[in-house]
């Protein structure tokens, strides 16, 4: 009863980069013809200059003559293999850069792959992009028209259609407009209206929930979770977690352009969140991150592994002067949600304190509040005077238990809300100043 | 249900049942073009009469009266006219299609179609103007009272004609254009250079006996003359047939070399665009 409906085998995907000198975005003919004709002298230089060649990058083939320029190899997708059977929706999550959307693009035949095959049963629509062939001078109507045709939909389907496509953009009054003069959240909202009115068996979306406003957002996932249900397949590209985990029932994890995890949605989910604070546990060569270096830090570690949201959460780290002396220098943290999202600053320069200087420096950071929800957290340590010395991304990570600091919390929907838990209390009396609340007294902590 | 295969390198049969499926977009992307044109316009769609009339009253007096070609009995306006007629529509079309896929990178980057449709679309477009300029021709003719013979049944086989000329080099020039963005400028020049070599403003006679055939390599040439023979009784002297037969092979040559071109590279240009 469940086919496969898409079987991608080994696909790999691969794109040269050209490392010019001097640059020009675009090849001209000029550009080759001056290649050709220097190219015996170039061949020349280079095989007296090939053995101080080194790294990845490669002259292009052996004794060529395009010695001047380095070209790399660069693998967006490389033995990608996954099968996908009908009714299926695949989220697909990993980091920018992973190769998800060029994987989309393969799917949707948008460009080639290098290696491998895919085999595809069933007719594809892709939304890569929102308002994809929208002219800005056509009025809203001739764009529907328009973008509708562009994403394949026949002339008498998009008739038949019109008006609950406008409904759902609410664009009625103006659809004799050009959409030039449309708002942004307008021209999106028309936009994904065209779109969600797609009838494919196989529904490729990327990222398009990106755009728009909350209530777009809302109104978007709405519409695909009504495809979704109906049975088709959906492949479905996003960094929004939480619409990944409502809508999908499978979850592919790529990074670097290989395939890490494929299973359920929840569990892909769990492995791309570990990853991503694992990914930045190693990424401690100082010289290399941001920052002009005069002072580093060489550790951060939070002092338990886990704490309760109500603690007092200790991080110590240690600074060593790498460069010049540097007369006295500000502290900051920032903490981060899985989403990325920072959530407070804890920065020294609002304390007035400042560390001087020193060979080596020990330190550690002391923060109650906000009371941080459970979960995973990641924190950046920068520190600088003038500007900044030192910029570390992910520097550690902080754990909260699911422990809430509320005598009670049985109902999800009453904590679910909102990037941090606080302290707080509810009072209520009558006209006569009579109190009428009741149940526990009430007061968290 | 049907299956479909990617792979790198392989050519898809179905592209031209594909081509069929998607027939809906050359209309709409013709109509975009037309469309988009005259929006926001004060005398909007009067331009698309007003051109090709004044380029004829340009070429009348130019041609005619300037440099005194010969007619043989047939109104020089309309002389010229019949010839501007093809003359035009290739230089637009190939104009508009050489550029065409550049022009909707947008599209080629995000959508699935076969992409022959664009430069396809591009030509189209041009026929809209070509019509128009048919009728301001039909009106010119009842003016001079100079009504065309049997001959003009054949137009329509020359409006073909006149389309895969222009789609040919068209496509080959716009598949050019995407990996060497020179070729833009080589469309200009094209036109420009060609409105002096092509029978526009003279007829074929006036080149000397020896050189028509070589003259003929020019595609144009065939054509114009064609539309001549078609509309103007016959036009002035014999129809050069010989010339025609290897004007026509050089159209049909191109538009194969230009599809062929074409398709090759067509996979890539999602990458390269």
């Amino acid at each position: 009863m469940s086919e496969t409906v898409i079987s991608i085998e080994n696909v790999s995907k691969k794109y040269t980069l050209r490392h010019k000198k001097s640059g020009e975005a675009y090849t001209t003919l000029r550009d080759v013809i001056a290649r050709q004709a220097a190219a015996p002298f170039k061949a020349l230089a280079q095989k007296v200059s090939s053995r101080n060649r080194s790294n990845g990058s490669h002259p292009e083939g052996s004794g060529s003559p395009y010695s001047q320029n380095s070209v790399e190899d660069f693998w967006a997708l490389k033995g990608v293999s996954l099968e996908i059977n009908q009714g299926d929706v695949v989220g697909f999550i990993g980091r920018n850069g992973a190769g998800k959307s060029t994987l989309l693009k393969i799917l949707s035949r948008i460009t080639e792959p290098t290696e491998g095959r895919i085999t595809i049963s069933g007719r594809v629509a892709s939304l890569l992009e929102v308002g994809t062939g929208f002219h800005q001078e056509l009025t809203g109507r001739e764009n529907v028209y328009l973008n509708g045709a562009i994403l394949g939909m026949s002339r008498a389907e998009i008739k038949a259609k019109f008006d609950e496509i406008v409904a759902f953009a609410a664009v009625e009054q103006f659809l004799d407009t050009p959409v030039k003069r449309y708002s942004s959240g307008m021209y999106v909202r028309l936009a994904f209206a065209v779109a969600a009115h797609l009838e494919p068996e196989i529904l490729i979306v990327d990222e398009v929930l990106a755009v728009g406003d909350v209530e777009f957002q809302k109104k978007c996932l709405g519409k695909m979770q009504d495809v979704a249900t109906s049975g088709r397949t959906v492949l479905f590209v996003s960094h929004n977690m939480q619409a990944i985990s409502v809508l999908c029932n499978r979850g592919v994890f790529l990074r670097s352009g290989s395939v890490q995890y494929v299973g359920g949605a929840k569990e892909a989910i769990d492995k791309y969140i570990d990853s991503y604070a694992q990914a930045d546990a190693q990424h401690d060569n100082p010289d290399r991150r941001y920052g002009s270096g005069e002072y580093r830090y060489t550790l951060a570690a939070p002092e338990q592994p886990v704490y309760e949201g109500t603690d007092e959460k200790v991080i110590s780290f240690e600074i060593e002067r790498r460069g010049k002396l540097v007369g006295r220098m500000w502290l900051c943290a920032l903490i981060r949600d899985a989403k990325g999202a920072v959530i407070v600053q804890y920065d020294s320069r609002v304390l007035g304190f400042w560390v001087e200087d020193s060979p080596r420096v020990k330190g550690q950071i002391r923060f109650t509040t906000p009371w941080l929800k459970p979960g995973s957290y990641r924190v950046d340590l920068s520190l600088g005077a003038a500007w900044t010395m030192d910029y570390w991304e992910g520097a550690c990570s902080l754990t909260i238990s699911p422990v809430l600091p509320y005598p009670t919390s049985s109902v999800p929907d009453a904590s679910a809300h909102g990037l941090v838990f606080g302290d707080f209390s509810w009072e209520a009396s009558d006209a006569n100043d009579e109190f009428v609340s009741g149940g526990i007294v009430a007061t968290s902590g | 249900m049907q299956q479909l295969v990617i792979e790198s390198g392989r050519s898809e049969k179905n592209y031209w049942t594909d081509l069929w499926r998607y027939r809906e977009l050359f209309y709409i992307l013709a109509w975009r073009d037309i469309s988009v044109r005259y929006k926001q316009t004060a005398i909007g769609v009067i331009w698309a009469v007003l051109r090709p009339f004044l380029a004829m009253l340009i070429f009348t007096v130019v041609f005619g009266r300037l440099a005194k070609m010969p007619s043989n009995g047939i109104p020089y306006p309309i002389l010229v006219f019949a010839a501007m007629l093809p003359w035009q529509f290739f230089a637009t079309a190939l104009s508009e299609a050489g550029l065409s896929m550049v022009a909707n990178t947008n599209l080629v980057s995000k959508v699935y179609f076969p992409r022959l449709i664009i430069p396809a679309g591009a030509v189209i477009t041009s026929l809209v103007d070509f019509a128009v300029s048919a009728a301001l021709l039909a009106f010119l003719m009842i003016g001079f009272n100079y009504l065309p013979d049997w001959r003009v049944l054949t137009l329509p086989f020359f409006t073909v004609l006149a389309f895969l000329a222009a789609l040919g080099p068209g496509i080959l020039i716009t598949a050019l254009n995407v990996k060497y963005r020179d070729f833009r400028l080589v469309v200009p020049f094209i036109v420009q250079f060609g409105l002096f070599i092509s029978p526009v403003g003279f007829s074929i006679d006036v080149i000397p006996e020896q050189w028509r055939l070589l003259y003929s390599l020019n595609p144009m040439v065939g054509v114009i003359n064609g539309f001549r023979w078609a509309l103007c009784r016959g036009g002035t002297g014999d129809f050069y047939m010989s010339g025609f037969i290897l004007s026509l092979a050089v159209i049909v040559l191109l538009l194969m070399v230009g599809i062929w071109y074409f398709r090759r590279t067509e996979k890539g240009f999602a990458d390269v665009i």
